[in-house]
């Protein structure tokens, strides 16, 4: 079988000179660099977003073990409160301090974290489904069921989101499973629209059509040759929408309607932040700046792998 | 042209009725008995309740109450929302819309200014960035508008409350004046309350303006007339801020439309932090006692704004580039 890069690869002129450093590679490796491997070595060479891919891991990762840290390493339990040392700074016994009830700051973060990335990420995984779902839907049989999906996403992408997300969530007070689906049904108008845009670019390819002449059917020439191409940008608006809602999640219990005490999330620790400022301001930086630096991190490796997958977009 | 504005006029009517009957509905289905809500009166019997209940129509079908709530009826004393009879509200008993029209002048100072703020400082340091790519400025100014993007805007607020009010004692920890008498007409005290949250409410429309704008620069800068400009010698400032900017901010008024409706439903959090007497703090204080038709009126009259800001970028859009006409 002839090299497939070797082939074409010389007569395309590369004109900067990472696509030089790409042709080179490219060339001088044995065998042909499919589509993932580029992209892996892209990413590989962004430092930022390798950097908040760490973040993001260590933060993952601290969370899921909150319970072994917790009780093996920091020795106090998220919800037992003890009215003898509210509002303590930073100390040994307490490394980021205690809360108005005297409990560990740095525990309740630990396991905020948990509820918090579980939000985002399951209720952003919903949001995905939903949206690649109805996305090839509509893009690939147009025509009236285009229309009326097109229909119903404008509608409800008038009506103000966090608007919407009050109140349904104020009038029936979900508990945190049910706080998630909300998320993801109200999230996925937008992963749709993108969705069906590509589906539209992609289904008049030559290869597609080719795999209609050859006989397969709607349902094959969907899941084996449309869906596969519209991954990449799925993956890409997965990681910035799961940062997305975890502001969305944080803005809401800060409010007071998320998720309910004493279960802590990182929204609502800060609930009560505005009597702490003069007893405790370690309560209001802390898990604020949790918040920011998964979010920053979450939406540059968004970035990064935009960059990595689809430079087209940059 | 016409025939377009006429499409795209006619487009808006059955997104509006279905946002009326969504939110009709979210209402209706959500738990609670809104006469028990609405008056409140534990001495009340049963018989007063169901009096109540049928003076107000709500023993009739669900569908022949969207129409009264929609369109009016003598019978059940209302005008319908169609003109502007949202209701009363369940705590003031006042009418919701003169509920809502008070709020106006609060939020629109204070959005009005946080656009201003964005566009200006938005606009600016993403046409420089442009210039200047890949320099310090350029990646200083590409991180925070990121950050700005990740930053909880309440945590921000509350962050620049703890250091400039509480710690600083420089600016006003909320309100919109210093309740003292006067003090209302004093413009500097009034700048002072104003100053945080417009910031606060400004950041995120900094970071996605300076971003807008300077991947539309960049397009714009690669452009032949560019070329040419320089070619003839023209001042490289001149170049860019006359010929390259002015092609650079057409996609801007598409992110516009969108923009000013926002400023008109308010900003439920940033109004919240610092106490803002504007219309989504109104909003969600009337979530919070589930007074359903001042909910119902905010739902309604943001999502109003949010259909014709959009219809107002595309047409605005269609205005300034004229080459969106041909194709």
């Amino acid at each position: 079988m002839i090299e497939h890069s070797k082939l074409i690869q010389p007569e395309s002129e590369p004109t900067t000179v990472e696509s030089l450093d790409e042709f080179l590679e490219t060339t001088a490796s044995a065998e042909p660099l499919t589509f993932g491997k580029i992209a892996i070595r892209r990413l590989l060479r962004d430092r930022l977003t390798i950097a908040a891919i760490l973040v993001l891991g260590i933060l993952v990762v601290l969370s899921i073990l909150a319970g072994v840290i917790s009780t093996h390493v920091l020795h106090w339990d998220p919800n037992s409160t003890d009215l003898m040392v509210t509002f303590q700074t930073p100390s040994s016994t307490h490394l980021l301090g205690t809360d108005q009830l005297g409990r560990d700051q740095l525990t309740r973060l630990l396991f905020g974290g948990r509820v918090s990335l579980a939000i985002g990420f399951s209720g952003s995984l919903i949001a995905m489904t939903l949206g690649v779902f109805i996305g090839i839907t509509a893009g690939f049989f147009g025509g009236i069921v285009d229309d009326l999906i097109m229909f119903f996403i404008n509608t409800l992408q008038s009506i103000p989101t966090l608007f919407l997300l009050l109140i349904i969530v104020a009038l029936f007070s979900p508990s945190a499973i049910w706080l998630t689906m909300i998320f993801g049904f109200l999230g996925w108008m937008n992963v749709s629209r993108i969705v069906r845009g590509e589906v539209f670019s992609v289904r008049e390819r030559d290869y597609v059509i080719a795999a209609r002449a050859l006989g397969s059917s709607e349902l094959t020439i969907m899941l084996r040759h449309i869906l596969p191409n519209i991954i990449p940008i799925v993956i890409i608006i997965a990681a910035r929408d799961i940062g997305t809602l975890i502001l969305s999640e944080s803005a809401l219990s800060f409010l007071g309607l998320g998720i309910q005490p004493p279960t802590a999330t990182w929204g609502n620790m800060l609930s009560k932040a505005q009597q702490y400022f003069i007893l405790g301001p370690h309560l209001v930086i802390f898990p604020g700046l949790l918040i920011t630096i998964t979010v920053l991190s979450l939406y540059l490796v968004g970035d990064g792998l935009r960059d990595a997958l689809d430079p087209r977009l940059k | 042209m016409k025939a377009y504005l006429l499409r795209r006029l006619l487009q808006a009517i059955p997104t509006m009725l279905a946002i009326t009957m969504l939110s009709f509905l979210i209402m209706r289905l959500a738990p609670g008995d809104p006469v028990l809500l609405m008056t409140f009166d534990p001495t009340m019997t049963r018989d007063d309740r169901i009096t109540l209940r049928h003076q107000l129509c709500l023993d009739r079908p669900l569908t022949e109450q969207y129409f009264i709530w929609m369109f009016g009826n003598e019978e059940c004393d209302t005008n319908g929302i169609i003109r502007g009879d949202f209701g009363e509200s369940f705590y003031t008993n006042r009418p919701v819309i003169d509920m809502i029209f008070e709020r106006i002048p609060a939020t629109l100072e204070l959005t009005g200014t946080a656009l201003a703020l964005g566009l200006i400082i938005g606009v600016s340091v993403g046409i420089y960035s442009a210039v200047k790519r890949g320099t310090l400025f350029d990646n200083m100014a590409r991180f925070w508008s990121v950050v700005f993007d990740a930053i909880p805007a309440f945590w921000l607020g509350l962050m620049m409350i703890l250091l400039f009010a509480v710690t600083l004692g420089w600016l006003p920890v909320g309100g919109r004046y210093t309740l003292v008498s006067d003090s209302n007409k004093d413009i500097f005290d009034h700048l002072k309350h104003l100053l945080m949250p417009a910031f606060v409410l400004g950041t995120s429309w900094i970071a996605l303006f300076s971003r807008y704008v300077r991947t539309e620069m960049l397009e714009v800068i690669r452009q032949d007339y560019i070329r040419a400009a320089f070619a003839k010698g023209v001042q490289p400032n001149k170049v860019y801020f006359w010929h390259a900017a002015r092609n650079a901010l057409i996609p801007v008024a598409t992110v516009l439309g969108p923009a000013v409706a926002g400023l008109l439903s308010g900003a439920v959090i940033t109004e919240q932090i610092f106490s803002w007497p504007g219309m989504g703090r109104l909003a969600l204080n009337a979530v919070f006692q589930r007074d359903f038709p001042l909910v119902m009126a905010n739902v309604i009259i943001g999502s109003t704004l949010v259909v014709f800001g959009n219809l107002l970028s595309d047409i605005l859009y269609v205005f300034i580039d004229p080459r969106i006409r041909l194709k």
